[in-house]
């Protein structure tokens, strides 16, 4: 999640996160009032050329699919069986397209400008004791160290193995989990000392 | 200058260092003591991220128990892994937090980014993920996110330790060209060759303080013959 971005420079990428994000808003909506199979047909023809447009290749919107092919197929040949293949093909159009326009979303904009949109709209939390700041580095730290979580569980993984301990999962974790300690220690000193000040 | 003057530090009931009175005027400062010494102790009670248990630690006159947060601003601080030290996922945004917090607009950000990332060489990594990085990339870019701000000294506490010889050679070259007065912790000896003073460290006492060539010998007959 935390590489997707694609650096560029066109419309798309240049467009407010928060105006975006509005966009796939209204447009996911606005697709469940679409029930006719040629419009949303229309409307996967749309998006894919915004990938175009975005700078981003077929295969990267493919990419956004590809996961969940195998389910769109299970809900198509389930639909098809039950209902019809007319609404088959339009419930998996619709998936199709909301997961197409989420894709887009995220290949285009920055987590940071993600994140700001985020801080700034959630203000009116303030009351109720939710500081947006505190929310906002909760989330850029959490995909910071995602990969460095990963690789310390792999560097553990294999220094269990080469001391012949095959998969085994409390004795991956207690290691893993004292490291992720200590290392949580450094980073709140490094926050420290980069002139963290929640407010 | 940092002043340092009769400090006791202590962890619990263990006593780390013990009437330390130091005063830092060089521009090339070297720290130097074997695993567990106090090295990482001392040198983090510069910036006020540990308080003494006695004494006082002055920075340019702040004392960094009453104002720690005035005392960061004018000490940065590059911890040994830079995995710990880089908090954001993007590189400029990285760049960024510092800046950030000090309160300056986007503009004054991007200006001094802009700078920073050419100086380090890591214009072309802007956009990418921190983590992708090599290991001497990382350790540029937590020096770069140290120096956007501008400190008036720098701390490291053994910036080189995990990096090979050619980064070693590259974080290097970027402390000789620093204006600032560096404090540097290290088992590098070869880094401290024209400094102006090391500091050798045993068991939270003062082992030697001296020009480095006299210090290093002091320190390097203690530890074979220990
Ligand atoms: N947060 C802490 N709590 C308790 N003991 C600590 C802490 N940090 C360091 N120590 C202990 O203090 C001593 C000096 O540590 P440190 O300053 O990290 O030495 P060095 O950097 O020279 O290896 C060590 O014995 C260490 O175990
Ligand atoms: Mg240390």
């Amino acid at each position: 999640m935390h590489d997707l971005y694609r650096p560029g420079n066109s419309l798309f990428h240049r467009m407010h996160a928060g105006h975006k994000v509005l966009c796939l808003v209204f447009a996911g909506s606005t697709i469940f009032l679409v029930s006719n199979l040629i419009t949303l047909i229309a409307a996967l023809v749309m998006i894919t050329f915004c990938y175009r447009l975005a700078g981003l290749s077929l295969s990267d919107a493919y990419q956004q699919l590809r996961p969940v092919v195998v389910v769109l197929l299970l809900i198509l040949i389930v639909q098809g069986l039950i209902h019809s293949w007319t609404l088959g093909f339009t419930v998996i159009a619709r998936f199709a397209f909301l997961l197409l326009a989420a894709g887009l979303l995220t290949l285009t904009t920055r987590v940071s400008d993600m994140i700001t949109t985020i801080e700034s709209n959630l203000h009116w939390l303030r009351p109720i004791g939710v500081n947006p700041g505190k929310v906002s580095l909760a989330i850029s730290l959490t995909l910071r160290f995602i990969p460095v979580m990963r690789r310390v569980t792999t560097e553990v993984r294999e220094a269990q193995k080469v001391r012949g301990l095959e998969r085994n999962l409390p004795a991956l974790a207690i290691p893993v989990i004292t490291r992720m300690l200590k290392m949580s220690d450094d980073i709140s000193d490094a926050l420290d000392a980069r002139g963290y000040d929640p407010h | 200058m940092i002043d340092i003057t009769d400090v006791d530090l202590k962890y619990g009931d263990r006593t780390i260092l013990k009437n330390l009175s130091l005063r830092l005027t060089e521009k090339r400062i070297g720290i130097v003591g074997s695993n567990g010494s106090g090295k990482s102790s001392f040198a983090r009670l510069l910036n006020g991220l540990v308080l003494p248990d006695q004494g006082q630690v002055l920075v340019d006159g702040i004392d960094t128990a009453k104002n720690a947060k005035a005392v960061r601003r004018k000490v940065g601080f590059v911890f040994q892994n830079p995995d710990n030290q880089i908090v954001m996922p993007i590189v400029e945004e990285d760049l960024a937090f510092g800046l950030k917090n000090r309160g300056l607009s986007k503009a004054e950000q991007a200006v001094k980014i802009d700078a920073i990332l050419k100086h380090y060489d890591l214009d072309e990594h802007r956009n990418h993920p921190a983590h992708l990085l090599s290991g001497g990339q990382k350790q540029l870019l937590a020096i770069a996110g140290v120096l956007v701000m501008q400190p008036s000294y720098v701390v490291m506490d053994e910036p080189t330790t995990l990096l090979d010889l050619r980064n070693t050679m590259r974080i290097s070259r970027a402390i000789d060209a620093l204006e600032q007065p560096v404090i540097i912790v290290t088992h590098d000896l070869d880094l401290l060759s024209d400094f102006d003073r090391v500091i050798a460290f045993d068991q939270g006492r003062i082992l030697a303080d001296d020009t480095p060539s006299a210090a290093l010998k002091t320190y390097i007959t203690a530890m074979t013959h220990a």
